[in-house]
């Protein structure tokens, strides 16, 4: 009886909640901020010209910064909670034949339009992560079209591979102290300089997403 | 210029110790992260002296100023945090290195975690930005996930996945409240909202800081938030157990003091009773379970839930004039140094006997005399003895309760200590016990023997607990730089 | 009302929905897809809110993009930890219980 109470009384608080907040809403005066001319006004200086961009790698770069970081926590979180014995690699047991050959065409196809989406993101929606998240989605393709294998325990090259774009970020980010802040871009190198940071995290996410999924599917997943 | 250095240096050590000890590979990295916390200590005392001669100190990342990029800024209150965190972890890590056993489950990855929780910790107390502070708030809360989690038996699973969907709703309305201020402010940045944000602030406003405060009361294990609490704390290995009791929680705590005495000031006075009453149920429940429970860990957990209870207890008490927020940080930096020294003693003690049960601490003030007078101190700074840090927090408490007539919370405070007192001397009393003929037979077969640097860890933390006291007189001073209260 | 606000009492019910369904679901897998409603909702009221007085407005989305890697990275951890869990028990679900040995 009292699991239904409990229900009643969460679901009634929401629906309080909400109506409380929509009410408010709706008297919301506009911001006394605003901070679309700052970002137009400094946009040229920034590196690159669409402003999603540059609010994320060079206003508010330290956010992406630590934003990484936990992407890292999140893999090694993965990581840490195999079993000790996971050391097979083994191959997904999907036995449709569609998939194979649907895949042989597609992944190129992803691979490339990724290294588009990294280019293009200096100049329209795009940039690291849609390119990562585009070619982690081709590697998962790859896993579930018994293509490639699943991940087991990281050896050296992938976990280079995995951190490369944290550090590389890092390092440019602690490098340009010299020039005063952490993350200051000298305007003339900005967009060379994102460019840089934003290949290398392009790859790392790829991998950090990929195992996300990948590392996790390594073993039968039957109970002991 | 040094000063700049060492608060980005602060988060950019461990950030970088972290890498290095998961590129190592699995179960290394201790050497990194002891080098590393030394070096993250060192600039940690350069940060607390800059801002006990020059005053509060602001870095505005990528050169941009706030609203449009992200400040850090250094007061008093952060930089006494930042020396706890490190104060705490030097130790913890020493102490860690000997613990885990060669090729232990739990370890493989222990560094890396470790060192990302403390960098986030490091970039949360830094943080004057409210959606930077939820990213911190995230990478904490998944490294903490992690490490409890590592052990790697199903009740420590389930313990992990029940703290993190409890920090996950609170991540979730934490970051709902951000949403609802931006669209008021238009702006996330702590300087900037804190002069907007009067007593007519809009309706929405005061839902937004109920969100963000319910919240972080789920992330610090407020009384009723405490469920996830005893379970993950009780059943991690000792050194993790240390950093989440010692230092994760008070990261929670730290950001409602942030933003209570901040941005929310106007708002908050009419609800101040609510945390007191929380805190005190707190105490009085925490102190009671601690009392009852057969396992030795999960003492010790219950016992973070009745401390903490002494952090919000306070909330009703910081009204501009009283200088309360000192007592607070001093209670939290001296619970941080006892509640550390005590897991480690515990850990220590599982470790020789095998078996997580107070029953079985009879003769250890025979085999490990180190170890229980680490304890022993521990809980003297627990219940509040001089010459203790926690004697003298909780002394300014009482003190700022009479002069506000807050006769309930004065009692409680007496309560919690005597409380206290009646679960540290449960376990005292049972070490100089003898041991039971056939515990004494079980024991042989699953203790193993302790390395002496252990002990010396535990012992080196609660007498800094104890010592506290001593020198609390410029920590005082230091928390008040910048904080007018 | 306008388009925005629309969106943004949208956002407060998905908010609402899935922060129920974190607190009194049961089953693991679903409290994860609770929470990832959650986490959608408060990224839709962020970014219409501050799109009421006309054109977009780049910080929220930016916000907004971090927002979401964060929610990837908090469900990876969340699934790989309830898989782990029904290796060992066989079971989705956690239990109330605090004292066990």
């Amino acid at each position: 009886m009292s699991a239904n109470l409990r229900r009643l009384a969460v679901i009634l608080g929401a629906a309080t909640f909400v109506w409380l907040l929509a009410d408010t809403l709706f008297t919301l005066p506009l911001p006394a901020v605003d901070l679309r001319p700052l970002v137009s006004a400094n946009l040229a200086q920034s590196g690159v010209t669409h402003p999603v961009t540059a609010v994320l790698l060079n206003f508010r770069g330290f956010d992406t910064l630590l934003e990484i970081a936990v992407m890292l926590v999140a893999l090694i979180a993965v990581l840490a909670s195999l079993p000790g014995d996971s050391s097979r690699a083994t191959v997904s047991d999907n036995t449709d034949d569609m998939l194979p050959a649907f895949s042989r065409t597609a992944v190129p196809l992803m691979l490339l339009y990724a290294l588009y989406l990294l280019w293009a993101g200096a100049f329209r929606p795009g940039g690291a992560f849609q390119a990562g998240a585009l070619l982690a989605a081709a590697l998962a393709l790859l896993h579930l079209a018994r293509l490639m294998p699943a991940w087991s325990a990281p050896g050296l090259l992938l976990r280079g591979g995995l951190v490369a774009g944290f550090l590389v970020f890092l390092g440019i980010a602690a490098a340009l102290m010299a020039g005063g802040a952490l993350l200051q871009y000298p305007p003339a190198h900005a967009g060379m300089l994102i460019l840089l940071i934003e290949s290398t995290l392009a790859v790392s996410l790829a991998l950090i997403l990929a195992g996300l999924f990948l590392f996790v599917s390594s073993d039968g997943g039957t109970p002991k | 210029m040094t000063e700049n250095i060492a608060l980005i240096g602060v988060f950019t050590v461990p950030l970088l110790w972290a890498t290095l000890a998961f590129l190592l590979g699995p179960g290394r990295g201790a050497f990194v992260a002891i080098t590393g916390s030394v070096v993250q200590l060192f600039l940690a005392l350069i940060l607390a002296r800059s801002v006990l001669v020059d005053g509060p100190l602001n870095h505005s990342t990528g050169g941009w100023g706030a609203p449009l990029g992200i400040d850090l800024y250094v007061d008093g209150l952060t930089a006494a945090m930042l020396l706890l965190t490190q104060v705490v972890a030097l130790p913890i890590f020493v102490y860690a290195r000997s613990y885990f056993a060669p090729g232990a489950h739990a370890a493989r990855h222990f560094w890396p975690l470790a060192g990302f929780l403390i960098a986030g910790m490091n970039a949360l107390y830094l943080a004057n930005d409210i959606f930077n502070l939820y990213v911190t708030l995230e990478i904490v809360g998944l490294a903490a996930v992690a490490l409890i989690a590592a052990g790697g038996g199903a009740g420590q699973v389930a313990a992990a996945l029940r703290y993190l969907f409890a920090a996950l709703l609170g991540s979730g309305a934490y970051l709902l409240g951000v949403a609802l201020i931006y669209g008021t402010y238009g702006s996330v940045s702590i300087a900037t909202l804190t002069p907007l944000i009067d007593v007519a602030a809009p309706r929405v406003v005061s839902i937004a800081a109920l969100l963000m405060f319910a919240g972080l009361m789920l992330k610090s294990a407020l009384f009723p938030f405490h469920y996830w609490l005893p379970a993950a704390h009780g059943g991690a290995p000792a050194p993790v157990s240390a950093l989440l009791s010692a230092l994760v929680v008070k990261a929670a705590i730290y950001l409602c003091l942030r933003l209570w005495l901040g941005p929310f000031a106007p708002l908050v006075q009419a609800a101040a009773w609510l945390p007191g009453v929380l805190g005190a149920g707190a105490i009085l429940w925490g102190s009671a379970m601690a009392i009852r429970t057969p396992r030795l860990k999960l003492l010790v957990a219950y016992s973070t839930v009745a401390q903490l209870g002494y952090l919000f207890l306070a909330f009703p008490l910081l009204t501009p004039g009283a200088a309360v927020l000192g007592a607070v940080t001093l209670q939290a930096i001296a619970h941080g140094l006892a509640k550390a020294a005590m897991f480690a003693a515990a850990g220590i003690i599982i470790h020789s006997t095998g078996r997580d049960a107070v029953a079985e601490v009879a003769g250890v003030a025979e085999r490990l005399p180190l170890t229980l007078f680490a304890f022993a101190l521990a809980g003297v700074s627990l219940m509040g003895l001089p010459p203790s840090g926690g004697f003298l927090a909780k002394w300014l408490l009482l003190d700022a309760a009479l002069n506000a007539g807050h006769w309930a919370l004065v009692a409680v405070i007496i309560a919690g200590g005597l409380l206290a007192a009646i679960y540290v001397f449960r376990v005292v009393r049972q070490a100089f016990l003898n041991l039971p003929e056939e515990l004494a037979d079980r024991q042989k077969h699953t203790g193993r023997p302790v390395p002496r640097v252990l002990e010396w860890m535990a012992f080196g933390l609660a007498a800094a607990s104890v010592l506290l006291g001593l020198f609390s007189v410029d920590l005082l001073k230091l928390i008040a730089v910048g904080n007018p209260l | 009302m306008t388009s925005e606000l629309l969106f943004a009492v949208t956002g407060v019910i998905l908010f609402a929905i899935g922060a129920a369904g974190t607190i009194l679901l049961a089953n693991l897998l679903r409290r994860v897809l609770a929470f990832n409603i959650m986490g959608s909702g408060a990224c839709v009221v962020l970014v219409s809110l501050a799109q009421r007085n006309g054109i977009a407005d780049p910080v929220p989305q930016a916000m907004v993009l971090t927002g979401i890697v964060v929610a990837v990275a908090a469900t990876g951890v969340a699934l790989a930890l309830t898989r782990r869990l029904h290796q060992l028990t066989g079971e989705c679900e956690t239990t109330s219980s605090v004292e066990h040995d």
